[in-house]
């Protein structure tokens, strides 16, 4: 466990000593930003419509501003995972410093679940950014809180799931562009599998339950199934289990 | 302390080790000499549990590489051939992270710091970030980082691989200051590096075991000795092997006749010359004349005199390219 933390710690100070993470936050705030307030003005625009229409607009700034400000944030993660684990293991393996790790007396799942969790903070910093545009609402309104709290939640299993495959790929090789680059590919594919949702056949069910994006519906709309969180916790695993086989292989090997 | 048995490691395509086996005991200093290629950065990474070997064991203290990697890497401080350093860390950052993940508890770190530091004369550039060290300064933070948990085995692939004259001489002296606390094992192609640093060489080629022995001793049957392989039948009657020693023993010249084994009425033996003298015609002429048949005579593979000239070839190549830089 100690080793845990020690690993996890030097993780994240070299994201925050380099421009990565900065970078991150700044993109990240501009984008999410942007959705937040088109997605509020059109809301209020709509209320005001209805009120001059003297209709009884639903007006739920749950149902209508953070199911979807929500839902594009997950988009915007699929984005940002490959620049967080991009250099995790392509960095070390590019340096040599894989040898110190290696040869310390530390087994290859603390490695892997210190990096994994350091990438994970750094998401959650991520999502914290967002939390700021919620947290604008209640100035203004009266949100339900509890399917906001289950939708982060959704937010965090999604990110931890994409960071489990980034975190794998980047032990495949030693080169960060093509980590990044490989990760965002298996992140699209993942979103788009969901594009086949509206066929009735057979394998296009398949694939969309493969898709990170459809599970993560159900949340955005603060409902917990466990379905969803089962389909995210065996992804992480898979994900993690992955990367210990790769780091193994990589011994035998070299 | 060290122990090593049969240990070959094959890759796809090649055999990077090839069956070679020795010991180290405690607080030796051993070199671990070849030419490039030859094996020896395969052999310490099987030896700090980086790669696992494909036959043979490894132990060190007593654990195997295999069984107990972690009570293995505990014991042991690892110098790569590129130091392994995070640039954009500050040594004292990374000398603390290196010790925490060796084990050290918290409450020590600012001790063990400053006594390696110490050691290593890293002490003016802790507060400095690693990527803007000069390669001397790197090379004294890796040997710094490898010593920090205080190790009973000290393994170094090429210490002083691409350092300036100077700084290889300031190398040499910290490793020599390390010895009697550490049990070292440094690799090097560099022969006269072995001399000044080592008690004990291991010479390996082309993954395969050519010699281990005192430097002294090594160093006088480097001087232009030959070995020569004999084989010898009694030609129809039977032979001795002792007859046939005590004879080869005569031939002038010849400083050692060592006998390889006996089957089938032949009999193999190596022989070794004194320095500057060729007695392979002596051996043929008396072996003829004792009435035996001469089944082979040939010069030993790649003797340890070739090996020798590759390394002492390397030693004045970089001697030269230091003095160009």
């Amino acid at each position: 466990m100690t080793n845990i933390l020690i690993l996890c710690k030097k993780e994240l100070k070299s994201y925050f000593v380099s421009p990565i993470a900065y970078g991150l936050f700044a993109v990240f705030a501009v984008i999410a930003g942007y959705f937040f307030y088109v997605i509020t003005a059109v809301f209020v625009q709509r209320s005001i419509e209805s009120q001059m229409m003297g209709r009884g607009f639903p007006m739920d700034v749950n149902e209508w501003v953070i199911r979807g400000f929500l839902s594009n944030i997950s988009v915007i993660g699929l984005f940002i995972v490959p620049m967080i684990t991009m250099r995790l293991f392509a960095e070390e393996k590019r340096s040599g410093t894989i040898e110190l790790l290696a040869t310390s007396p530390v087994t290859d799942i603390e490695i892997i679940l210190g990096k994994w969790l350091a990438a994970l903070a750094l998401y959650c910093c991520v999502l914290l950014i967002s939390a700021l545009n919620v947290a604008m609402l209640f100035l203004y309104g009266k949100p339900d809180w509890k399917p906001i709290l289950v939708g982060y939640l959704g937010l965090l299993l999604q990110g931890g799931c994409l960071l489990a495959i980034g975190t794998f790929v980047s032990t495949t090789t030693k080169n960060q562009i093509i980590a990044g680059t490989a990760t965002f590919a298996v992140c699209l594919l993942l979103w788009v599998f969901d594009w086949v949702s509206y066929e009735t056949a057979t394998w296009a069910k398949v694939m969309s339950y493969m898709s990170v994006v459809a599970h993560f519906e159900p949340f955005a709309k603060g409902v917990l199934d466990s379905k969803d969180v089962i389909y995210y916790l065996s992804v992480i695993f898979l994900g993690l289990f992955l990367t210990a086989r790769s780091l193994e292989s990589l011994r035998w090997r070299s | 302390m060290i122990k090593v048995e049969g240990l070959s490691k094959r890759y796809a395509r090649n055999v990077a080790v090839d069956n070679i086996s020795f010991e180290v005991g405690k607080g030796e200093i051993v070199g671990f000499l070849g030419p490039n290629g030859a094996g020896k950065t395969t052999t310490m990474r099987v030896l700090t549990c980086f790669l696992p070997p494909t036959s043979g064991s490894a132990s060190v203290a007593g654990f195997d590489v295999m069984s107990h990697p972690i009570e293995v890497k505990r014991r042991i401080g690892y110098l790569p051939e590129t130091p392994p350093l995070y640039p954009e860390m500050e040594v004292s950052e990374y000398l603390e992270f290196v010790g925490r993940l060796k084990g050290i508890p918290k409450a020590e770190i600012p001790k063990r710091i400053g006594e390696v530091a110490e050691k290593c004369a890293i002490g003016d550039a802790q507060k400095k970030l690693i990527g803007k060290l000069s390669k001397g300064y790197r090379q004294r933070v890796g040997l710094a980082q490898a010593i920090i948990h205080n190790p009973d085995v000290l393994i170094l692939d090429e210490p002083t691989a691409g350092l300036d004259p100077k700084q290889i001489i300031e190398t040499r002296q910290l490793i020599r200051n390390l010895a009697g606390s550490h049990t070292i094992i440094l690799s090097t192609h560099i022969l006269p590096e072995v001399e000044q640093t080592c008690e004990k060489v291991i010479i390996i080629n082309k993954g395969k075991l050519v010699a281990t022995d005192s430097v002294e001793n090594l160093t006088r049957r480097l001087r232009g000795s030959e070995t020569v392989a004999v084989e010898v039948d009694g030609a129809g009657s039977a032979l001795d092997n002792r007859t046939v020693q005590q004879r080869l023993e005569q031939i002038p010249g010849v400083s050692r006749v060592i006998h390889k084994e006996s089957k089938d009425g032949r009999h193999h033996f190596e022989v070794e010359s004194l320095q500057g003298r060729s007695v392979r015609a002596d051996i043929a002429r008396s072996v003829v004349e004792a009435g035996w048949n001469l089944l082979e005579l040939r010069a030993v593979g790649l003797s340890l005199e070739e090996i020798f000239l590759q390394l002492t070839a390397a030693e004045s190549a970089a001697q030269q390219g230091g003095k160009q830089a």
